[in-house]
């Protein structure tokens, strides 16, 4: 199991903060979970809906699309950071 | 490239406003080695009456180790002698403070340099989320990345090449 948090409008779109999840073989990368997520739901599929935009971290540190999930105990997607 | 000596760090995610010169004294005060010290706030503003407030979303944990691993950067890269960094979240009001940035060195460049790569790095690597509330009451809207602010990172980088 995974925990995975989300944040400013990817939670508003996912309609959740976090979740416990078990993750198919099927997904090895944040770009993999990000595309299996949208295929969820109306809401996953708008928070994912470009994938380019929504940002990762891997037990609270950046990571990019193609970093493995393996491993990981917490995931986190978000919007570019707007803080400062 | 640092100095020897120590490096008095002060790094915090609250919701609580902070004081400017309380927080400065706290780094510098009984200090007699430094020579310069910067100061960067950042305020909540009102966008010409258009805004009530700013709610910042945070990542608890990440916000403040993104933080740290910021200002690490910073003292890898110019001699501080001190460095501070707060960030708060929760509703900010205009005119309330929502960001500080102190920096202080022997000299007056390094503090200013490494104030400006702070902002530059804590605004596109550190975890927090503005939604505006605006004035008339409407349901606001979560405030866009500006690419401006990527690039204003970026050259930081490019300094780092050359």
């Amino acid at each position: 199991m995974v925990k995975l948090v989300y944040f400013a409008w990817v939670r508003e779109r996912m309609g959740m903060a976090e979740e416990m999840v078990e993750l198919p073989a099927s997904v090895q990368t944040i770009a993999d979970l990000a595309l299996w997520l949208a295929g969820r739901d109306e809401g996953a599929a708008l928070a994912f809906a470009n994938p380019d935009v929504v940002r990762a971290a891997i037990d609270k540190h950046h990571v990019s699309p193609q970093t493995s999930v393996q491993g990981a105990r917490e995931i986190a997607f978000f919007p570019p950071m707007t803080g400062g | 490239m640092r100095e020897a000596g120590r490096t008095t760090r002060h790094i915090s995610v609250q919701a609580a406003p902070f004081d400017l010169a309380a927080e400065v004294e706290k780094l510098t005060g009984g200090r007699t080695d430094i020579g310069a010290v910067v100061t960067f706030t950042g305020l909540c503003r009102d966008e010409a009456g258009l805004l009530s407030a700013l709610e910042l979303e945070h990542y608890p944990g990440m916000a403040e180790d993104e933080v740290t691993r910021v200002v690490d950067e910073a003292e890898q890269r110019w001699p501080l002698q001190a460095v501070g960094v707060i960030h708060r979240f929760g509703v900010i009001r205009p005119g309330e403070v929502i960001v500080l940035v102190v920096t202080a060195s022997a000299h007056r460049v390094a503090a200013f340099e490494a104030a400006s790569f702070l902002m530059d790095y804590l605004k596109t690597r550190a975890p927090f989320w503005k939604k505006e509330h605006p004035a008339d009451g409407s349901s606001g809207g979560w405030v866009e990345a500006k690419a401006l602010d990527d690039l204003a990172a970026e050259r930081w980088s490019a300094a780092k090449r050359d």
